[in-house]
């Protein structure tokens, strides 16, 4: 290629784009799903376990809370990827991204629990309810609706730490614009293109996010 | 395990240097992006439209996009020809992170100093203040008050964000645990890793809880001494609650 001196060339934009979209595709958007699901759910557990377990039981996992998140998501994917030498990479990083983040979700739901009105929990007693269904007909629902606004930031900002998972391997796409740039000697276009993916995909999540936001607040009020 | 701990002492000076640079990067990043947060934070509050409209610009290209592709964009494209900064890599490193965390921080201290009431300001008005004494005075005092928790969370953000900048050759604290795991089992090699992580995040955060509680004394507002070493980290996300 002739214009290799220049700054911008679009025939490598052109080459590099399709590869490095793909890669977004595959493994960005499905890692960012399904390890939101994991921390989600996890997230959740974590949440009711603090508040339903004995003492030293909660005790113990809020210890490890505090411990997975203050440490560096890098570290606990290197720690991970040589010890469970026989998962698959991808699979072991999004598990692990999904328990990194349910850390902070965790305290989401426990804001969201706590938001919950006292009388909420005076009628369930009143009306004598289980413990079982207090939680999953009065009081998760409404601690729920709550808290989605702050746990669909967690997915954006999770969706951004996707390319942390190259330090085990995992090809995603930054990691893919990298290799591209590598391969080539050229790697302005490819880090520019795959951070613009970013900068559309997140400012779309967050227009979702605020309408999402929109829309309880008219609900709850 | 007494060959991890032989290990151990033989590579402690080299892992005792991976911590020094870990605290730099957290450090000189933690300083950039205190000066990127307060300088875009009060610009994007200007009435002025291209003032606000450049603050946003800047402040959402650096949310919008990865840390990553940030670190790999200075690392990679800053040395060719219509820039030529051939930045030592220690440098790119405290760039990528003070510009992404300060993005982050931006929208805290412009958030915290609109949460300041508005009597506060009126205040000012009545006693004829001037602009800048009005902000330096009366309002940044108590945002700052305010920004104190989550900038902490922030500050945390940023030393777990350092441990990637081995990635563009930097010897960091998680390069010589790489290194270690050669030498002991992966459980002591990065199980001591996560612990030393974690006492500088503590430490961090014990320190800005001091931070925080000295901030409320000087606006004549409660909070013992002792609740900053008893005081938990304060979880939030990076700028929860905030879209954009």
């Amino acid at each position: 290629m002739n214009d290799d001196n220049s700054f911008w060339s679009w025939e490598h934009a052109a080459a590099a784009f399709p590869e490095i979209l793909e890669k977004f595709l595959t493994v960005t958007l499905v890692v960012t799903i399904i390890g939101s699901i994991i921390a989600a759910v996890l997230g959740l557990a974590i949440a009711l376990g603090r508040r339903t377990a004995p003492r030293p039981v909660s005790a113990l996992i809020t210890l490890v809370m505090n411990f997975i998140r203050m440490t560096p998501l890098v570290v606990q994917l290197l720690f991970a990827y040589y010890v469970f030498t026989t998962v698959p990479p991808i699979v072991l990083g999004t598990i692990i991204i999904g328990i990194h983040y349910a850390t902070y979700m965790a305290e989401v739901y426990r804001a969201g629990i706590d938001a919950v009105p006292p009388g909420q929990w005076e009628a369930t007693t009143a009306l004598s309810m289980s413990p079982g269904r207090t939680w999953t007909a009065v009081i998760i629902p409404q601690a729920l609706r709550s808290t989605l606004p702050a746990l669909a930031n967690y997915v954006i900002s999770m969706f951004k730490d996707t390319p942390f998972l190259m330090v085990i391997t995992v090809v995603e796409m930054v990691r893919q614009a990298q290799l591209y740039g590598s391969k080539n000697f050229r790697f302005v276009e490819a880090v520019i293109i795959a951070g613009l993916i970013y900068l559309v995909a997140s400012y779309l999540s967050s227009l979702l996010a605020r309408r999402l936001e929109k829309r309880l607040e008219y609900t709850t009020a | 395990m007494n060959e991890n701990f032989d290990a151990l002492w033989r590579a402690l000076p080299q892992l005792v240097d991976g911590v020094i640079i870990t605290l730099q990067l957290t450090a000189g990043g933690a300083l950039l992006a205190i000066v990127v947060a307060i300088t875009f934070g009060l610009l994007a509050r200007f009435e002025n439209i291209i003032l606000r409209g450049f603050a946003r610009i800047v402040i959402e290209l650096f949310r919008g996009t990865s840390l990553l592709v940030q670190l790999f964009f200075f690392f990679f494209v800053l040395p060719l020809p219509p820039f030529n900064l051939e930045l030592p890599a220690v440098f790119t490193g405290i760039l990528a992170l003070g510009l992404n965390y300060g993005a982050y921080g931006a929208e805290v201290v412009r958030g915290s100093i609109g949460a300041v009431p508005a009597g506060q300001w009126e205040a000012t008005t009545a006693l004829s203040m001037s602009r800048t004494q009005r902000m330096w005075r009366v309002i940044f005092p108590q945002a700052w008050a305010l920004m104190l928790p989550s900038l902490n969370n922030l500050l945390i953000q940023l030393l777990k964000g350092t441990a990637v900048v081995y990635l563009i050759t930097i010897v960091d604290l998680t390069a010589e645990l790489n290194r270690l795991r050669v030498q002991t089992d992966v459980y002591f090699a990065y199980g001591l890793g996560l612990l030393i992580y974690f006492a500088i995040a503590y430490l961090l955060t014990l320190g800005m809880n001091a931070l925080e509680t000295r901030a409320k004394h000087r606006l004549g507002q409660g909070g013992k001494w002792r609740d900053t070493i008893t005081t938990a980290p304060i979880p939030d996300a990076k700028g929860a609650g905030q879209f954009g």
